[in-house]
């Protein structure tokens, strides 16, 4: 059904409509929307999970990972400070190979403490395990919580679903909300096996104490499968596609324009928004410019990457993070997959605007020989 | 990360095959812990002496659903257990264990603790207090005795050993209003178990203290491990005690030839500096002091 809706508020629906069995968050802006919509909902009998005021996000992450170790589908959300202090939950988390779905409502990181939009947060994270989603517009955050249901159940990983904070958490959009039979058909319920959760029927240890003699053949187990969630995340995809109607590409990368781009612009996150409109604008000028949208960056899709960039001859990857000392998160990576040119752009950093202009600009920037990390601010 | 208990062939729900020390009172206690809880009960344990040496992978000693994820995390974990299980209509007839030593409770996870407390999550959060963190080398801790000598708080020339006093975490907990509030020692077995069997009938959230020696953090002979928890008792220093809504209910009377704390002192070398000088013999009398005001508070005398 066709409805307006605010992006936070459309979360809120569509995990509603997952069925969680536990909640449990804590407050920081600009992921409030959300958890807010979920209490209301649990208030006015809308909802049957168990709401669970957690006293900080350390302990929001680790009553959501208690609830699914004992074998119930549970959901949390933060934003940028809560996501670094629950950091060490994170890694266990995954370590663990929990099933959960975390909302992150990306934000500018302390210091300067700022409230507003950027990317810093969750790549900071980004070696966790956690499968980690990016939503171009609002409609993509509310089927990406639903695949990252899937997903996460699917191959026992946890999945980060990130938004950019204000720019979609707080915007007003026409959105095709799924309904509650779809979704229930797309998602069936979580049953774990019973040698799977914390079971009285079948006691198992759970969280083990590794040694030298046992410790790294368990993290590269983790490695194959977080490797292995690529089939996954690929047909997750697809199979919603196949019922909704709505996908993204290979459920990796999807490209724009990007035929006969000789200019291409690589990024995530709603700036991909702006990005089309330039893109639109300069190709009725008959500039061959084009994007590729990078929607998860964990499992990095490096071939996918690789192989749309083939024929591009100017590279520009465009993040709202990056790397101290380094470079941008995603331009480095992208790298790490192209052996030829990639120009890499910060723009956007604790809400700085990323208007058309600096995407222009960056379009123009991205055809010069100076391959050096540029800041692009707004005219 | 998960495999099969151990085939031990006791019968214990934390059966033998763990690599505590000889005479770890922390392990006795745990073991009668989990006795007492019985069966349909899961532990979620935070890091610490008592989950490394109970599940090295691929082993384990645990017949329980078991769980470690962190150090300070017990609780929480705890509470999403509790959510999980009202969720699915099991609350009624399965327990639910956080556990953690002293350092997991009084210091790092106390705030999470307090989370699980002030929401009343249907959970008995036990501490198995050794009075220092022992797993990582015996460094004090919020909960070590005022002139321990820890390897953080080293008894030297100039300072002799802890100079900070043992937080009070019971009256903390009494603080919260909890339905049950207990304490024992490692020297009162029988009583573990009466006190885990109580805290289970009780509602909502509910805090056992359990005073735990630890033979190489303590320094003393190993078979005194159930000795010194009486000592600890019996000389007022830690009151076996439980409290229901903020009431004392029941607390062990000290015997009436009085026991001095030197006597539960004297065995154990993290002391040995107090007995040199009279700096030592004075700070012993702050620990006498200390005592006999427990005797009063909690009304520990025999008429
Ligand atoms: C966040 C974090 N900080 C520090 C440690 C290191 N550490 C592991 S166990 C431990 C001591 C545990 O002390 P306590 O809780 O008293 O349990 P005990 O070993 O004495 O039974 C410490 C400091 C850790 N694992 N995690
Ligand atoms: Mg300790």
């Amino acid at each position: 059904m066709r409805k307006i809706l605010e992006g936070s508020h459309a979360v809120a629906e569509a995990v509603r409509m997952c069925a969680p069995g536990v909640v449990s968050a804590y407050p920081i802006t600009p992921q409030t929307h959300i958890v807010e919509r979920l209490a209301d909902f649990k208030a006015n009998g809308q909802a049957d999970y168990e709401y669970v005021l957690g006293e900080s996000e350390f302990a929001a992450a680790s009553i959501v990972e208690g609830a699914v170790a004992a074998g119930v589908r549970s959901y949390s959300a933060t934003s940028s400070q809560g996501l670094l202090l629950m950091a060490e939950v994170l890694f266990n988390i995954a370590g663990m190979r929990l099933p959960l779905v975390l909302s992150v409502a990306n934000r500018a990181i302390s210091a300067p403490i700022n409230i507003w939009n950027d990317q810093q947060d969750a790549v900071t994270v980004r070696d966790s395990g956690w499968i980690m989603l990016y939503a171009e517009d609002n409609q993509e955050a509310i089927d990406m919580h639903i695949q990252a249901f899937k997903i996460s159940e699917r191959v026992k990983l946890p999945v980060m679903v990130n938004m950019d904070g204000y720019v979609l958490t707080h915007t007003y959009e026409p959105l095709d909300m799924p309904s509650q039979a779809d979704v229930k058909k797309y998602l069936p319920a979580y049953k774990p096996k019973a040698n799977e959760f914390l079971n009285i029927k079948n006691p198992r240890t759970f969280g083990a104490f590794a040694t030298p003699e046992t410790y790294m053949e368990l993290r590269q187990e983790l490695y194959e499968i977080v490797e292995s969630s690529r089939k996954v995340i690929n047909q997750e995809n697809r199979i919603y596609k196949d019922q909704f109607g709505r996908g993204s590409g290979d459920g990796f990368t999807e490209g724009y324009k990007l035929n006969d781009a000789e200019t291409v612009l690589v990024s995530f996150g709603s700036v991909l928004g702006t990005m089309k409109d330039v893109v639109d604008e300069l190709r009725e000028k008959g500039e061959k410019v084009g994007i590729l949208k990078v929607r998860c960056l964990r499992p990095f899709p490096g071939e996918e990457i690789k192989k749309a960039l083939e024929k591009a001859k100017n590279i520009a990857v465009v993040e709202k993070c990056l790397s101290l000392g380094n470079e941008g998160i995603l331009g480095g990576e992208v790298k790490q997959h192209i052996d030829k040119p990639v120009k890499n752009f910060v723009v956007g950093l604790g809400g700085k605007d990323a208007t058309k202009g600096v995407i222009k600009e960056i379009v123009k920037k991205a055809k010069g020989t100076d391959k050096k990390l540029e800041f692009i601010y707004p005219e | 990360m998960q495999r099969n208990n151990t085939n031990s062939k006791n019968k214990y729900l934390l059966s033998e095959g763990h690599t505590a020390c000889a005479g770890c009172g922390e392990l006795l206690a745990a073991r009668h812990v989990a006795e007492a809880a019985g069966p349909n009960t899961i532990i979620l344990n935070s890091t610490g002496c008592l989950e490394v040496t109970t599940s090295q992978y691929p082993n384990s000693s645990w017949r329980l659903p078991w769980m470690h994820s962190l150090f300070e995390n017990s609780s929480a974990v705890a509470s999403g257990v509790a959510a999980a299980l009202k969720y699915k209509k099991q609350d009624k007839n399965i327990n639910v264990i956080a556990q953690a030593g002293d350092g997991g409770t009084f210091d790092i996870g106390m705030g999470l603790i307090s989370g699980l407390w002030e929401r009343k999550d249907n959970v008995l959060v036990v501490c198995y207090d050794n009075e220092a963190y022992m797993n990582t080398g015996v460094q004090a801790s919020g909960a070590t005795s005022h002139g321990a000598s820890t390897t953080t708080s080293p008894a030297g020339k100039a300072i002799p050993g802890n100079m900070l006093f043992k937080k009070d975490m019971p009256a903390i907990a009494i603080a919260h209003d909890l339905s049950y509030v207990a304490q024992t020692t490692c020297g009162h077995i029988a009583d573990i178990e009466k006190k885990v069997k109580k805290a289970l009938t009780m509602p909502g959230a509910k805090y056992l203290q359990i005073l735990c020696g630890c033979t190489p953090g303590w320094n003393y002979d190993t078979k005194l491990t159930v000795k010194l928890g009486k000592l600890a008792q019996q000389s007022g220093l830690y009151p076996v005690f439980e409290a229901e809504y903020g009431e004392i209910t029941t607390a062990l009377k000290v015997p009436k030839k009085k026991v001095s704390v030197e006597e539960f002192l004297k065995p154990q070398k993290r002391f040995k500096h107090l007995f040199k000088d009279e700096k030592g013999k004075d700070l012993i009398k702050q620990l006498q002091v200390r005592a006999d005001k427990n005797i009063e508070k909690y009304n520990l005398a025999t008429e």
